[in-house]
């Protein structure tokens, strides 16, 4: 709550000028680029909160055919996705398991985990391609409903940031091996650890709200009164 | 995750390098400072293109089919253009690209941004934004003509301008922007927060970077929108999804698609347009706040109101945006809900303008280019602040709606006055970017034109508005309810148009001579407070401060403290330091913090 201490804060006062410890103590020692991260994260956070607010609301126009609820439909049977889902928690625990061995200076095992969780964050979108080619053969084309619509968006752009992911982590990797400074390496795979563990929560929301079916979708529209 | 400590940024030794060679000082720059310039440069340069466009608009309007080269299609797709580069890529780039990265690390006493390399990536993808929309000017069937809105279904149907490439260039190009944007605000957020200078608490901080900082959050928070309503429409547009596109029968035809909405795409863009307006005024404020502070010598009155002024019209900005759609279809309740917020914003804002005004109140007024601006703002931002009130209302929005009274109202507010800020600024921190003054007699004639330019423009606009001209209309043809001098006043307008067109050459012609010719400025030229003029080279070198950053032992409005030698403190001079008055008989009165202290309860009284 130190931000809205400070708002209250009158400076041109003779009662404040705590001296001692404005002026001799630099503001704050967060590692910046975990105040950026948290901030990328409420922007990628509104990003998806956007996209469902629309997709609640498409959901009640009569043309709308959920993907799941009757035996025909892909997703009643999501197996599947359930095991993209594993694949995306494990890559998860390694990339926390590749913070941890670091730490502990066990640099075999940080190497094999932090590979693992790239070839496990990439399968997951091969995976997640593989769904779209299952739904796509079976007659779910990405024009022919907006649930199927909304599904292929959604997903990809899910998928994007996993990607995007990789590319800072494959940068992060790189930097060490230029300039090898093992703090920093620290630093950066613990803030590539909280975004893919976001990421995790992210797939999950979107899991469910994708794979939801008709009456769900009318419930949640009349609590949030659409 | 364990807690790691790390040395804050203002403690930490420069270990910067550098840079020798011309492209990496100039081009491939990585230095705010410069970066700034690029942003400033292309914003202005684009921002011209969109002057010429609406002159371009203008001419029809006021001389109907006398110029071949405007038919109706390049009419509108003038009029979307001028709309979407002035709102997004010149006072968006300009205000916060621009100004933001120039400013912050000098006002908060940093070196540079916290990511100077992300810095420069948002430039270059700023760049690419801008190109990609340039290049629709050249496409087949040229850019879009949907109005600068974008509304679907209209926006991506045959039959509108631009249909097939424009709106797709468009799209790409917001998106493009968007991502740059964001690179950018990241930065400008995590510098405020982590890069002050020792004893730059958030409550001493100029209200420049206080309005930066929360526009920059909302543009963080409201950009977003903008992207999903243009990833959506482009998946409408290219792969044939109908996100935004009802059932439709286009040209005899029925078209592809089913049961989509166009008024989500409206909910979707007002949520972004919206809090944009504030995106563009909030830094205004901030600078404007300053340059009177300084420009008036005197402290800015009601410090503190101004803030959280700031940071409510910053959170009420997100829930006025359907004041935009009173007459698109949505439920009448909502009206009611957001006319009423609509009311609400208006009183932080008001506060805004009472206080520039009591800051000028008995100040010292030193009526320099950047003061007149700064007066002319005011003056602007009321007008076109009172019709906003008038608009906000549902009834008097409905018959206005769509009118020129509606054009009137959004250029005083959102066009005219962020702009006065921006000379305000411009002539204000022009000494300190490039050494050199802006020359004052051109600076009056560029003044006097655009200020009273823009009420030859915008006054009579209001009144057409009233006698229900359409916005957006190629010609008038027989109207029957409109009368004929109707269009007398329309070309009187015009010739306005021209001339303010023609003066903004004037300030083009200035900063090109000032910057090779112009008066030598010195360090702190305006005897200001703030820490950006405390530099010891003007302009500032690569980061920033030599070898030890200031330190701030006081806010940023010391003007005029009784007792004291100079009309000003500046932030970074300790209290010890401070030069006294001399008493009658000679002997130089006590310094130090005892006669701060005396200083400090007397401007209490007009602060709290």
């Amino acid at each position: 709550m130190t931000f809205f201490r400070e708002l209250t804060d009158k400076p041109w006062l003779t009662e404040y000028v705590p001296l001692e410890l404005t002026e001799t103590k630099a503001e704050s020692n967060e590692l910046p680029a975990k105040t950026a991260l948290k901030f990328f994260l409420v922007v990628v956070t509104v990003l998806f909160v956007l996209f469902t607010i629309t997709f609640l609301s498409r959901s009640q126009a009569n043309d709308f055919q959920a993907l799941s609820g009757e035996p025909w439909l892909p997703f009643t049977d999501a197996s599947q996705l359930w095991i993209n889902t594993t694949i995306l928690l494990f890559a998860g625990v390694c990339m926390q398991l590749t913070v941890f061995f670091l730490k502990k200076e066990q640099i075999n095992r940080f190497i094999l985990l932090i590979s693992c969780g790239c070839l496990l964050s990439c399968l997951f979108i091969f995976g997640q391609i593989n769904v779209w080619q299952q739904l796509y053969y079976a007659g779910f084309a990405l024009t022919e409903n907006p649930a199927n619509s909304y599904f292929y968006l959604l997903t990809g752009i899910h998928g994007l940031h996993i990607i995007g992911g990789v590319l800072a982590l494959s940068y992060v990797v790189f930097q060490f091996w230029l300039k090898n400074n093992k703090k920093r390496l620290l630093d950066n795979l613990t803030l590539c650890t909280v975004y893919w563990h976001y990421l995790f929560v992210v797939w999950l929301f979107l899991f469910a709200l994708l794979t939801g079916n008709t009456a769900t979708y009318k419930s949640i529209a009349l609590f949030c009164g659409f | 995750m364990t807690q790691t400590t790390h040395t804050a940024i203002a403690d930490q030794v420069d270990d910067s390098h550098h840079p020798q060679s011309f492209i990496s000082k100039y081009i491939w720059s990585q230095d705010h400072k410069v970066i700034a310039i690029q942003y400033s440069i292309t914003a202005i340069g684009v921002g011209l293109v969109a002057l010429v466009l609406s002159g371009m608009m203008r001419l029809q309007l006021g001389f109907p089919d006398q110029f071949s080269f405007i038919d109706p299609s390049s009419y509108l797709q003038f009029v979307t253009m001028h709309g979407m580069i002035m709102v997004i890529y010149l006072l968006t780039a300009l205000l916060l690209g621009g100004f933001g990265n120039y400013l912050i690390p000098l006002m908060i006493g940093a070196r540079d941004m916290v990511f100077p390399y992300l810095n420069m990536l948002s430039y270059w993808t700023y760049l690419l934004a801008v190109i990609v929309l340039l290049a629709s000017f050249f496409v087949s069937g040229g850019p879009t003509g949907a109005g600068w809105t974008l509304y679907p279904p209209q926006a991506i149907l045959n039959g509108t301008p631009g249909a097939d490439n424009g709106i797709v260039f468009m799209l790409i190009s917001l998106a493009i922007f968007i991502v740059a944007f964001t690179m950018g605000g990241l930065n400008y957020v995590t510098t405020i927060l982590q890069a002050r200078a020792k004893g730059m608490t958030l409550m001493r901080m100029p209200l420049t970077v206080w309005g930066i900082f929360v526009a920059t959050i909302l543009g963080l928070l409201a950009f977003p929108a903008l992207l999903v309503s243009a990833i959506m429409m482009l998946f409408d547009k290219l792969v044939g999804t109908s996100f935004f596109m009802p059932a439709i029968l286009s040209l005899g035809e029925n078209i592809d698609y089913k049961g989509g909405s166009p008024i989500l795409f409206q909910h979707l863009f007002w949520f972004f347009g919206h809090p944009e307006v504030y995106i563009v005024a909030l830094p205004a404020f901030g600078m404007v706040s300053d340059v009177i502070a300084t420009h008036a010598r005197k402290n800015i009155f009601g410090y503190r109101m101004m803030v959280w002024a700031i940071i409510a019209i910053g959170g009420l900005s997100f829930v006025v945006w359907a004041h935009h759609m009173y007459v698109s279809g949505m439920n009448p309740y909502f009206g009611f809900f957001f006319a009423t917020t609509t009311l609400i914003i208006a009183v932080p804002t008001a506060i805004k303008v009472y206080n520039w005004l009591l800051t000028l109140w008995q100040g010292n007024i030193h009526l320099t280019i950047p003061m007149l601006f700064a007066i002319g703002f005011i003056f602007t931002f009321t007008h076109g602040g009172l019709t906003g009130l008038m608009l906000g209302n549902v009834v008097v929005d409905l018959p206005l709606s769509d009118t020129y009274f509606v054009v009137a109202h959004f250029h005083m507010v959102m066009g005219v006055s962020p702009v006065m800020v921006l000379f305000a600024a411009i002539y204000h921190w022009f000494p300190k970017v490039s050494g050199k003054f802006l020359h004052t007699g051109l600076g009056k004639v560029h003044f006097w034109g655009t200020f009273l330019g823009t009420y030859a423009i915008y006054l009579p606009m209001h009144y057409l508005g009233f006698l229900g001209v359409p916005r957006r209309y190629y010609a008038m043809g027989t109207t029957d309810f409109i009368p004929e001098s109707a269009q007398a006043l329309n070309a009187s307008i015009t010739i306005s148009a021209i001339i303010v067109g023609v003066i903004q050459l004037v300030f083009v012609f200035n900063v090109i001579w000032s910057v090779f010719k112009g008066k030598k400025a010195g360090d702190n030229p305006w005897n200001s407070t703030t820490l950006e003029w405390q530099t010891s080279q003007t302009p500032p070198v690569h980061g920033n401060w030599g070898p030890s950053l200031p330190v701030v032992h006081r806010w940023a409005y010391d003007f005029s403290v009784p007792g004291v030698k100079d009309d000003f403190i500046p932030q970074n001079v300790h209290p010890d330091q401070v030069i006294m008055l001399e008493k009658e008989d000679g002997a130089e009165m006590v310094k130090g913090a005892e006669n701060e202290e005396g200083m400090q309860n007397n401007k209490s009284g007009d602060i709290t």
